[in-house]
């Protein structure tokens, strides 16, 4: 089993070229064992300098905590990865979908083919994407959804920036003269429906046969069909990052969640977080899993990061502080009687995963637990894409435990069930980070499966990403989920775009 | 949901069990509806009339109430004669049962109907005056006649008019066939009285029609059974009496909401025992229906609500059907909605969810399915076709045996040899006591609640 692990020639962390069967890297200590298989996924290797010669400014107002910065990531991906673990070692494996457990389900989706995708024409990975690109909008979907807010492609002003945390204005009605959609099934004809008297003021439309008003608890008086929650199409953009998630077009609500925000290091400099979690959905309430998550790593690290904690560190804590917001949950709610009227939701803990992403003085720094993935996509597009994170999951175990190869392990039916997760019933929690230095400016792509599964590999994704991203966030996360939605939508799709710009030598060092 | 935080006032609770979760072309919805009125502080024993009923019937005040009990006095209640000892002393002990300030009379009934006590078109009102002068004037009951049970519904009804109060109730006993008035007498009669008073009826010995006891009592709202023994009438005149004390609010109604398009299946009564109210339904208001539920004490029913809805696509939420335990303001004004709860239909290719059935929805669906086929095994029975008989009484073994329904169950091995319950294996007896076999059919729709 050894013999066969991926050897690569140089450390993946620092580029120290590599004898034959070392397990650390003879300059760094970089755990070679960890070392994703496929080369075109190889985090850090593509992206330029190491992070090794970085040195963190000292904490103004306690040297004592100074948080050195290492040679190398203080908690490298390795930290309990398959390969070192192996696969006897799995204590645990959920799926993300229910219809795991009974062999049919989301994974049965038409795998992402490249074949299928319009190719680019060999070496012209810089081409320009216009608008008018393949890529539609996420307003493109179909009927009932036409609350999806219009994403304003082609101007160069997105949509306005909201308050941190807070979801964009639901719309509160739908644009009032269009006829009614076709093929939104069963939907009765308005025409058909007696009017009923003026409604009181303040009652909503129904979306879906528009000539019912809504009732309080959120169905159509009329056609009975639920009306469009808060989450499940959210947007938000703060200028250096933005965030997109939806629905998706088969699952009945949305279980992912997200967290944007933007703060300043003790010498002036911004920090710019985004946080994706997924909520596990055979799990109970995994949509408010999510929410604590991203919310609690957020808020742990718009605290840690102004007092000049390493960013690493921060990342990792705020995992560990997301993990105890989702651990709290499991007391409360009344699972007790949600067990009894629905028995598909077994007494499962509320639990998510969770991917998360700092650019912040000149560093770059992610962190997960699960599935939920981080790629880095350059501005130029010469330069190599990379995937920034290796899955908990039973597929990234085989393929790092030299099993099975990508395809092999992609295609098999537990492909998906994830091997570690934010939840009371998580049985360690093992928050995986890495800081990258990159020396060229890029964008981070901060995802759930929901797009991932139709850009799996590094390269998928940045063909998909617009090259404008990194002065149009917003637009590239409505891109992207637009991708995911023309690709059949099986999931629910959260992405957020945080672009990174090359520090200026000497700025991160005040 | 309605919550009246008083203490002895009732509390209404509905809870739904469904699957909601539907194939990609899944249209019917089934759910369960478990309607709980607790807190009422119902009898038990205690007094409940001390307490003065306000003018407004809200629900929780101890309402006043009013109780008519008919006695079978036809000829054949002197065969023996025992069966006439009997009745008179469990009217008597009926009369002891009843709280003091609630009012009744009794009728004693043949081909006509007569006012036993008080008398004159009136109601008394119990104390211990009363209840003596009552048991006084059951002595005077003698059998001879003939049986015309929609008279003494009649004059009941009349009765119970008079009495300005929320409980209105009805005891009816008989011992024969109704032969003295033409079916659509009865039914006429039924239908005038329906949703103004409840009705428990009860058969004693076997001379009588099952289907025209169980046809009062579904009518009315009320109990039906058996008392094959005369010996036992007393103690069960004294248990219908006290659960007719234990009422707290009349007339309540189960409302059903549906969606434009949503058609219904069947709305059934299954716990405590099967009641079609399908075709019971009366208009409330756009979309919504109500079916009768009558009084309600502290207790708890089960309704099994299955509704088709117009085909959506995967992902899509829509509600089926919202269902409320509402009481009609008799002045007229508006209703009062004690709980509602939600039946939702959820389109998901998720097959594990949408394939599964509800165990609720499936034990139910096996009650109502075990009430119907005791009731065509013993009309094929009847009818002499003994190879139908045994099948359909099979099939009601193994239904019974696999849903814990033993009362069901031990009423059916008295009809039938089982050889093997688990497979429905049977031989029907050679001879088989009426009593027997009545009590099967009466009790036939009794049905069990799903093991905890």
């Amino acid at each position: 089993m050894m013999s066969q692990r991926h050897q690569p020639s140089a450390c993946p962390s620092c580029e120290e070229p590599l004898e034959s069967g070392d397990l650390f890297c003879g300059a760094c200590g970089y755990d070679l064992s960890a070392v994703p298989p496929l080369p075109e996924d190889r985090p850090t290797v593509v992206m330029g300098s190491p992070v090794g010669g970085a040195a963190w400014p000292a904490d103004p107002a306690g040297p004592g905590r100074e948080q050195p910065f290492g040679d190398r990531p203080s908690r490298p991906p390795a930290t309990g990865a398959p390969g070192t673990a192996g696969p006897a070692g799995v204590a645990a494996v959920r799926f993300d979908a229910r219809a795991a457990e009974a062999g049919a389900g989301d994974f049965e989706l038409p795998a992402p083919d490249p074949a299928a995708r319009p190719a680019p024409a060999p070496g012209t990975a810089g081409e320009p994407w216009g608008p008018g690109t393949p890529v539609p909008p996420p307003a493109a979907r179909p009927a009932p959804h036409a609350h999806v807010p219009e994403p304003q492609a082609g101007t160069g002003t997105p949509a306005a920036p909201a308050a941190p945390v807070e979801p964009p204005p639901a719309p509160v009605q739908p644009p009032a003269p269009v006829e009614p959609p076709p093929g939104a099934g069963g939907v009765p004809d308005p025409r058909a429906v007696e009017h009923t008297a003026t409604p009181p003021a303040g009652t909503r439309l129904c979306v879906a046969c528009r000539a019912g008003h809504v009732d309080p608890d959120g169905y159509c008086e009329n056609c009975g069909h639920a009306q469009p929650r808060e989450r499940d199409h959210m947007e938000e953009e703060l200028g250096a990052v933005a965030a997109v998630s939806d629905r998706g077009l088969r699952h009945h609500r949305n279980e992912d969640a997200f967290a944007v925000s933007s703060t300043a290091l003790p010498d002036g400099s911004p920090a710019v977080v985004a946080i994706v979690c997924d909520g596990v959905s055979s799990a109970t309430r995994p949509d408010e899993a999510s929410a604590a998550a991203a919310a609690a790593a957020n808020e742990s690290l718009l605290a840690a990061l102004p007092r000049g904690t390493h960013p690493q560190t921060a990342m990792h804590d705020a995992i560990v502080a997301a993990s105890e917001a989702v651990n709290a949950l499991a007391g409360d709610g009344d699972d007790g009687d949600a067990m009894e009227h629905d028995p598909h939701h077994h007494r499962n803990a509320p639990a998510c995963t969770l991917v998360g992403a700092v650019v912040a003085g000149g560093l770059l720094v992610v962190g997960w637990v699960g599935d939920s993935r981080a790629y880095w996509v350059p501005d130029d597009r010469s330069g190599p894409p990379a995937r920034l994170t290796e899955d908990d999951s039973w597929a990234a175990q085989m393929v790092a435990a030299g099993l099975m190869n990508e395809a092999e392990a992609y295609a098999d039916e537990r492909a998906h069930a994830i091997t570690g997760w934010l939840g009371a019933d998580a049985y360690e929690l093992e928050p995986h980070t890495a800081a990258f230095k990159p020396d060229r400016p890029g964008v981070v792509v901060v995802c759930t499966d929901g797009l991932w599964n139709y850009a799996e590999g590094a390269t998928d994704m940045a063909r998909v990403v617009p090259p404008d991203a990194a002065r149009r966030p917003l637009h590239s996360a409505q891109v992207l989920v637009g991708h995911a939605l023309d690709g059949g939508g099986h999931d629910n799709v959260t992405v957020a775009v945080l672009p990174f710009a090359v520090v200026p030598a000497g700025a991160g060092s005040a | 949901m309605a919550n009246f935080s008083k203490s002895n006032v009732p509390q209404f609770s509905v809870d739904v069990y469904q699957n909601e979760y539907l194939p990609e072309g899944g249209r019917e919805v089934n759910a369960i509806v478990t309607v709980t009125s607790t807190g009422g502080g119902t009898s038990g024993g205690i007094a409940l009339g001390r307490v003065a009923a306000s003018p407004s019937s809200i629900p929780g005040r101890t309402p006043g109430a009013a109780v008519v009990i008919m006695v079978d006095c036809s000829g054949s209640m002197e065969y023996p004669p025992t069966k006439m000892r009997n009745a008179r002393d469990a009217t008597a002990a009926a009369v002891d049962t009843l709280r003091d300030g609630v009012e009744f009379a009794v009728v004693a009934g043949t081909h006509v109907a007569q006012e036993v006590y008080p008398g004159g078109g009136r109601l008394a009102t119990a104390g211990p005056a009363t209840r003596a002068a009552a048991k006084e004037a059951l002595r005077r009951l003698a059998a001879g006649g003939g049986t015309a049970i929609g008279t003494w519904l009649t004059l009941a009804d009349r009765l119970l008019a008079t009495a300005d109060v929320p409980i209105r109730h009805g005891i009816l006993l008989t011992d024969g066939r109704n032969e003295h008035e033409s079916p659509d007498d009865l039914r006429a009669a039924l239908e005038a009285c329906a949703r103004r008073f409840t009705c428990d009826a009860r058969g004693v010995g076997t001379d009588w029609e099952v289907k025209e006891v169980t046809g009062i009592a579904s009518a009315l709202l009320g109990t039906a059974d058996i008392v094959a023994d005369p010996a036992g009438l007393a103690a069960d005149f004294t248990r219908m009496m006290e659960d007719a004390m234990g009422k707290e609010v009349a007339d309540v109604v189960l409302r059903l909401w549906t969606p434009v398009g949503v058609e219904i299946v069947f709305v059934k009564q299954v716990a405590p025992s099967v009641e079609d109210l399908t075709d019971r339904r009366t208009e409330a208001g756009p979309r919504s229906g109500d079916y009768p539920t009558g009084s309600w004490g502290d207790e708890s029913r089960d309704y099994h609500v299955c509704v088709r809805v117009p085909e959506a696509g995967i992902g899509q939420e829509m509600l089926a059907a919202r269902v409320s335990l509402v009481l009609p303001d008799p002045a007229g004004g508006t209703p009062q909605t004690l709980s509602q709860g939600l039946v939702r239909a959820v389109w998901t290719d998720d097959m594990a969810a949408s394939t599964s059935i509800n165990p609720q929805v499936a034990h139910y669906t096996g009650q109502a399915e075990l009430a119907q086929v005791i009731q065509q095994g013993l009309d094929a029975r009847k009818s002499g076709d003994f190879d139908g008989a045994t099948a359909k009484l099979g099939r009601a073994v193994q239904l019974a045996a696999a849903s814990g329904n033993a009362d069901t169950a031990k009423l059916l091995s008295k009809v039938v040899d089982v050889v093997d319950a688990a497979t429905g294996t049977v031989r029907l007896k050679a001879k088989v006591a009426e009593a027997d076999e009545m009590t099967l059919e009466t009790r036939s729709t009794k049905t069990v609640r799903v093991k905890k």
